[in-house]
């Protein structure tokens, strides 16, 4: 089988950085936590359309539950399917608690961790290069963090669950930009307080 | 790598501090559900009042210090809600800072809404319900088409493109919602269910512009509701001003997020 297996891209994204790609139709990405408890902040986009994009809500409305796992289908803002996930070897991925940012860390840890890198700086700088602006930002996917959310509403960012070399794979359903935040937060425990590398890839089938 | 771990001791070390700094903030208890009949308002405070038809939505400017009553007057109903800075509608309502700064899904008397930029848009000043769904978002034309006979049906997706284009603004503009008045519950595994005896007729909720405000309200079913029949009922909304916030205002003094997001506010001016 594996040599059937045709990878079109294999990127090591370097912690704390940005990264987006093209996913057609068809494809499968795969995100590899490569030395564990690594969140990694993931919007989608179509292609071409970017105004559709990844909604964090439909995706737990359709499948009536909160966390993201293998079978979860990856809904569009106009509630189309974009990719669904079709294997996870970590076993639970948030999309409740958005992205950290400069901003939201002030309230969460106070104002003088307002200069430090943050995930939506990331966003911003590579959804810009689509000719997007901070209107497309929306809450994202957080694969490889672990938010439980309690029966009285009760809900935080705890330490991750993901070992080395776990990973997530999604097969798109349409042609969808991916784009990445490579968490760089150091104020909570979502990275083990070290950002570390990921890797991508995207192959056929 | 000696420089790794020593790095890694910092930032475990910074994250302490801060978790004391923050738990050493007391948070005030939150006050139990505002009595259903028990809070009139002042004729002479109120603005404006609109009767939302079920499956109905409706836009309107809210400046700081006004607010809005939303209120099941007429039986049970669910409300859509998403607001725009006026200054800067790209500052919108986020649904997941608000969650996770204040470190709880079940928003309620004494909480605050937040936009992506730190800064506090509305505090839900009273609220007799105390049940309402940050997480699940609103009806779209396919869920109405899965679930009603008869259709279509209304739905709050359609409704939140109107008001967003009669706003001037597009489809790029709309945030997820924050549902008021849908009791949903997160039980084992992230599942969600329906408490249908956590709203009632006679509930209400205000809410307390903190900045000059875009407010867009749709009035369908919520996708978790199981009742068979389409028969939201009218919802009846009261635009007033608010008394004026004291020094101990509870939404801007209950926890040490809330404090630090009105900072954030009157750093901006607001």
């Amino acid at each position: 089988m594996t040599d059937t297996v045709t990878t079109l891209f294999d990127q090591v994204v370097p912690a704390q950085a940005p990264f987006s790609t093209l996913v057609r139709a068809g494809q499968t990405i795969r995100i590899e936590d490569m030395e564990g408890c690594q969140a990694v902040d993931t919007l989608f986009y179509r292609a071409d359309d970017m105004g559709e994009r990844y909604s964090s809500q439909d995706t737990v409305r359709v499948q009536g539950a909160a966390y993201v796992t293998t079978g979860t289908r990856v809904m569009s803002n106009e509630g189309r399917v974009m990719l669904v996930v079709t294997a996870d070897s970590c076993g639970r991925h948030d999309t409740s608690a958005g992205a950290c940012s400069c901003e939201s860390n002030t309230v969460r840890f106070g104002h003088a961790t307002k200069y430090l890198h943050a995930c939506r700086e990331n966003f911003a700088i590579e959804v810009a290069k689509y000719g997007l602006s901070k209107r497309d930002i929306v809450p994202n996917i957080n694969f490889f963090m672990n938010v439980p959310i309690e029966q009285d509403g009760g809900l935080a960012i705890v330490d991750g669950v993901s070992a080395p070399g776990d990973y997530v794979e999604l097969r798109a359903e349409m042609d969808v930009i991916c784009v990445i935040s490579n968490c760089p937060q150091i104020n909570n425990p979502c990275n083990g307080f070290n950002p570390t590398p990921i890797r991508v890839t995207v192959r056929e089938g | 790598m000696s420089n790794e771990a020593s790095a890694i001791a910092e930032n475990r070390r910074r994250y302490e501090e801060l978790k004391r700094a923050g738990q050493g903030h007391a948070p005030r208890a939150l006050p139990g559900p505002s009595p259903r009949d028990g809070m009139p308002l002042d004729a002479i405070a109120i603005l404006h009042r609109e009767t939302i038809p079920g499956g109905w939505y409706w836009t309107t400017a809210l400046k700081a210090g006004e607010a809005l009553r939303l209120g099941l007057d007429h039986g049970p109903s669910s409300v859509a809600l998403v607001a725009w800075s006026a200054a800067d509608p790209s500052e919108r309502l986020n649904y997941a800072d608000t969650v996770k700064v204040q470190w709880t899904a079940a928003l309620r008397k004494g909480r605050v809404l937040f936009s992506d930029m730190g800064r506090v848009m509305l505090s839900i000043i009273e609220d007799s319900c105390g049940a309402h769904d940050a997480l699940t978002g609103g009806s779209d034309a396919a869920s109405n088409a899965a679930r009603y006979a008869g259709g279509p049906h209304r739905n709050t997706r359609d409704n939140l493109v109107l008001a967003a284009l009669k706003s001037g603004l597009d489809r790029r503009d709309i945030p997820p919602c924050i549902t008021f008045f849908a009791p949903v519950v997160v039980g084992p595994e992230g599942r969600l269910s329906w408490n249908a005896a956590g709203r009632a007729a006679g509930d209400f909720v205000d809410l307390r512009a903190e900045m000059d405000l875009t407010v867009a309200l749709s009035n369908c079913p919520h996708p978790l509701d199981p009742a068979p029949d389409y028969a939201p009922n009218p919802v009846a909304v009261t635009r007033f001003r608010a008394p004026a916030p004291a020094a101990d205002d509870l939404c801007r003094t209950a926890t040490i997020e809330a404090v630090r997001g009105f900072e954030n506010n009157a750093a901006a001016g607001f």
